[in-house]
């Protein structure tokens, strides 16, 4: 969406990282964001420890691992959300496009990655103005009614509610809902989408509507997603990060990291010996 | 409820047994029934309440019929009684009471529920609740040695020389008047507001305001276009609740309001409410009509309190069922 | 940063500045308050004003002690009335009771929670007052009962559905009957709640005035027995204050800060021992 993108700087690849063909691909990738050597803290207890890995342009990455092991923290930082909590404490660097998101306007910034949440969470407004509030907010350069129509066929959405704009938000079904938060968020147009456990909430079949949305929205924006479910990883994402308690153990093309793991510990988590 | 007890005649432990948890049950009964008696006799009470307030106006109510409300004359000597100029006084308290302690009070709650740090904000409210403690005569002692001068030397005087013009800042001033009982009642039901927004405010989901921050929004877009509309209605109860509480109100108001029954477009003339000249006529009503007619405006006063009450409590409950769930899944 | 983001991000720094002015403001009042009281009643309380009696205009060394004595004599009537209705309706509706019956008896506690205190008041006069012709302690305690007993029966049902539903079975398990099960296992559990409670109510009505005013009246002599009008802080409080006299003010004044302070003593106690229970339910 957005015209010009700096070419990607090294990433600092954990040395787990040895497959041939992995290492290929990573060379001829853009990396849209980059995060290097984080540590975070909540208060005194360390919850990430020195995670390096990069979200590659238009492309879906997840990031999967058991309950605890950091995942959605990690997804908070990349749009700054930890700073709402106060005792978290974020070391390292995180860059989009080359430059040091923490040393940037943070309202300014968290326009440019957008945020799903694990449950569905519409404004009790319309569904015209849920979409509408982050137009309304920081200003948009289509007309209001073109831009919430445009979002919202970009999720899917628009033939089941163009009808009825009007109607609180509250009056769709769980499914819905989600895809209108995904609306909502893609309406200020940002560069980065991150969705923490979007589906988990849901049942089957709007998982499945969900699933398919993402795997088109890649040319819109470069996503990344924190999911509990391997399989849903394996089906959506391009790149997979595995994490465990807080360690990045494994960043790899995700056909190669479900087929042919680099470490015994990833392996075991996606035969289920843990999870 | 009644449990029939059959005697065993065979004897034995089990009869014995038996007849033991007979008389368990029997204890039982007892201390049902006892209880029963003393939670009845509270509707009790609230009936009989209510139907002394309507016996004891009925004889106002017969005579005036809904003229009590549009005339003016107050006139024990003449037996003519007219409640409009205090619910007029009452309401225009109430009103000037809310536009002062409304913004205030939000403004306060907001920022013990985005801004402040969780211990802040439990010390602040604390001393928030003992506000809410405090009796209304003290209340009235502030107004009377604090509020009646401040308003007498400064305040009115300022108003009439910048906002004159309007009828509302017009003619004498003594310091005491609708004004000066719509501040001190302001200050009196800030803590309601405060306490219940406070509490509606906190109970909004954390995601919604996350959704908010994620689409770039400043914090103060937030909390006011997003938690604060969620919080609506429980906001909306706390008002109510401090309404019902103004409207109540006695002996602040009737020691700093001028208690003279008059119906004035000037907040800085003396004025009277409902529950002051009952306090002050009383015990030297002249007649029974004369207390009849008091006591006509004390079901007035409680009828108004009772719908706005309900209100409140209908609000409040509304917006904590929402908090726990929105909508179908 | 564009000109739009830089006015909104002013916009939202002065907005929550002038709501923590808001805060501020608020809390302040509570702290103008003891300050005035403290500061012009703290040096006219005196021996005399706990002992003497009032004395004629002009004259000085008069005190408060009637008022005080009358404000207890009403105080423990009030709670006479209140607390066991409060308490034991209470017990009936968290333990006895069914869901219609409940209903109604909530519905009337709330409804006379709500009551402004002048019609308790009035209400009282009527009942108590009008029939035996004369105001009387007895009517005035009744009043302040009465204002007691929704506070009382709320709160301690709350805190006795609070218990958990395990302990009830445990006891009852053990073949302990209902009564006794609410006697010995409920009551004890709850009873911080329960004596928070009645502090608080008793607080609430300790400085209510507008009730007496046709109950108990006034007096300006030791009133003995029940059945007399009795002076109190709160009534003499606002008749002092709304009389000339520079000397009467001074001994409002002393009386406000005995009277506040003793409520804001019995609030933040009631305060510090729920504080310190196990998970009560806050109401």
């Amino acid at each position: 969406m957005h015209a010009t993108v700096r070419p990607a700087l090294s990433v600092n690849l954990p040395p787990i990282v040895t497959n041939a063909a992995a290492r290929e691909t990573f060379a001829g990738l853009t990396m849209r964001m980059t995060v290097s050597k984080v540590n975070f803290f909540y208060g005194s207890k360390q919850t990430l420890f020195d995670v390096s890995m990069g979200i590659a342009t238009n492309k879906v990455t997840s990031l999967i691992g058991p309950s605890g092991c950091g995942k959605s923290t990690l997804l908070r930082t990349l749009n700054r959300m930890h700073e709402t909590v106060r005792h978290a404490r974020l070391e390292g660097e995180i860059l989009l496009d080359g430059q040091n998101i923490l040393a940037q306007d943070v309202t300014a910034y968290r326009r440019r990655v957008g945020m799903v949440f694990q449950r569905p969470n519409p404004f009790p407004k319309s569904i015209f103005d849920n979409v509408a509030y982050g137009l309304r907010i920081n200003g948009s350069k289509l007309p209001l009614a073109e831009a919430v129509e445009k979002s919202l066929r970009h999720a899917a959405l628009w033939d089941e509610v163009k009808d009825h704009l009007q109607k609180s938000a509250y009056e769709l079904s769980g499914g819905q809902q989600q895809r209108l938060c995904i609306a909502r968020a893609l309406a200020v147009e940002p560069e980065v989408l991150l969705l923490d456990e979007p589906c988990s909430a849901l049942d089957p079949i709007s998982t499945a509507k969900i699933e398919e949305l993402l795997v088109q929205l890649k040319d819109l924006c470069t996503i990344a997603i924190v999911t509990h479910n391997m399989q849903q990883a394996a089906r959506v994402s391009d790149f997979t990060a595995f994490l465990l308690i807080g360690q990045l153990i494994e960043f790899n093309p995700t056909p190669q990291l479900f087929t042919t793991p680099a470490d015994p510990r990833t392996e075991a988590y996606i035969t289920g010996r843990f999870g | 409820m009644a449990t029939t007890t059959t005697t065993v005649s065979s004897g034995g432990p089990v009869a014995r047994s038996r007849s033991f948890l007979s008389r368990l049950r029997e204890g039982d009964e007892i201390a049902s029934m006892v209880t029963f008696l003393f939670a009845a006799s509270v509707v009790l009470v609230t009936v009989l309440l209510v139907f002394e307030l309507w016996q004891g106006s009925a004889l106002a109510r017969h005579k005036f019929g809904f003229n009590f409300f549009r005339t003016s004359v107050w006139d024990p000597i003449f037996e003519q009684f007219g409640a409009l100029p205090f619910i007029y006084g009452t309401l225009v308290t109430a009103t000037v009471s809310l536009l002062i302690a409304v913004p205030l009070g939000i403004g306060a709650a907001i920022f013990l529920a985005e801004l402040a740090p969780a211990r802040v904000s439990d010390t602040l409210e604390f001393f928030i609740d003992l506000l809410a403690a405090v009796p209304s005569v003290i209340y009235g002692v502030l107004g009377i040695f604090i509020v009646v001068p401040l308003m007498r030397q400064y305040i009115q005087p300022a108003l009439k020389h910048s906002l004159g013009f309007l009828p509302l800042f017009q003619g004498p001033a003594y310091g005491v008047g609708f004004l000066t009982a719509g501040l001190v009642l302001a200050i009196m039901v800030i803590p309601y507001i405060i306490s219940v927004s406070r509490e509606v405010l906190l109970s909004v989901p954390r995601d919604q305001r996350e959704a908010a921050l994620s689409l770039g929004a400043t914090r103060w877009e937030s909390t006011w276009k997003v938690v604060v509309p969620f919080a609506r209605a429980g906001i909306f109860g706390s008002i109510f609740l401090a309404l019902a509480r103004a409207l109540g109100e006695t002996m602040a108001v009737t020691m700093v309001i001028g208690n003279t029954p008059t119906i004035s477009a000037s907040l800085l003339s003396p004025g009277y409410s409902i529950a002051a000249v009952i306090a002050n006529e009383f015990t030297e009503a002249t007649g029974e009509l004369h207390t009849q007619s008091l006591i006509e405006l004390g079901l007035v006063l409680f009828i108004l309190t009772f719908i706005l009450n309900g209100l409140a409590r209908l609000l409040i409950v509304a917006t904590s069922q929402r908090g726990s769930g929105t909508g179908r899944a | 940063m564009s000109p739009r983001l830089r006015w909104r991000k002013f916009v939202s720094g002065f907005m929550l500045t002038m709501t923590g002015v808001c805060a501020f403001v608020a809390v302040s009042v509570l702290f103008v308050i003891l300050g005035y009281l403290v500061y012009h009643g703290g040096t006219s309380i005196s021996w005399n004003f706990f002992t003497k009696l009032p004395v004629p205009v002009g004259e000085t060394g008069g005190g408060m002690a009637n008022a005080i004595l009358g404000s207890a004599k009403l105080l423990l009537l009030a709670t006479l009335v209140g607390v066991p209705i409060g308490f034991l309706g209470a017990i009936y509706l968290a333990e006895f009771s069914g869901g219609a019956t409940a209903f109604v008896v909530r519905y009337a506690a709330d409804l006379l929670n709500g009551v402004p205190s002048i019609v308790i008041g009035i209400f009282a006069f009527a009942l108590v007052v009008h029939p035996f012709k004369h105001f009387s302690t007895l009517a005035g305690g009744f009043a302040l009962g009465l204002m007691m007993i929704p506070i009382t029966l709320r709160s301690t049902e709350e805190f006795l559905r609070g218990v958990p539903n395990a302990l009830r079975e445990a006891a009852m398990a053990l073949g302990a009957s209902k009564w006794k099960t609410i006697a010995t296992v409920i009551v004890p559990a709850a009873y911080r709640g329960i004596l928070t409670a009645v502090l608080l109510a008793f607080a609430r009505v300790a400085g209510e005035t507008a009730p007496l005013l046709f109950t108990a009246l006034g007096n300006q002599f030791w009133s003995p027995g029940w059945k007399q009008p009795t002076a109190s802080l709160p009534v003499m409080i606002y008749t002092y204050a709304l009389a000339p006299y520079e000397d009467w003010h001074r001994q409002a004044w002393a009386a406000g800060l005995v009277l506040l302070g003793l409520i804001l003593i019995i609030n933040i106690v009631a305060r510090a021992i729920l504080s310190r229970g196990i998970a009560v339910p806050r109401s």
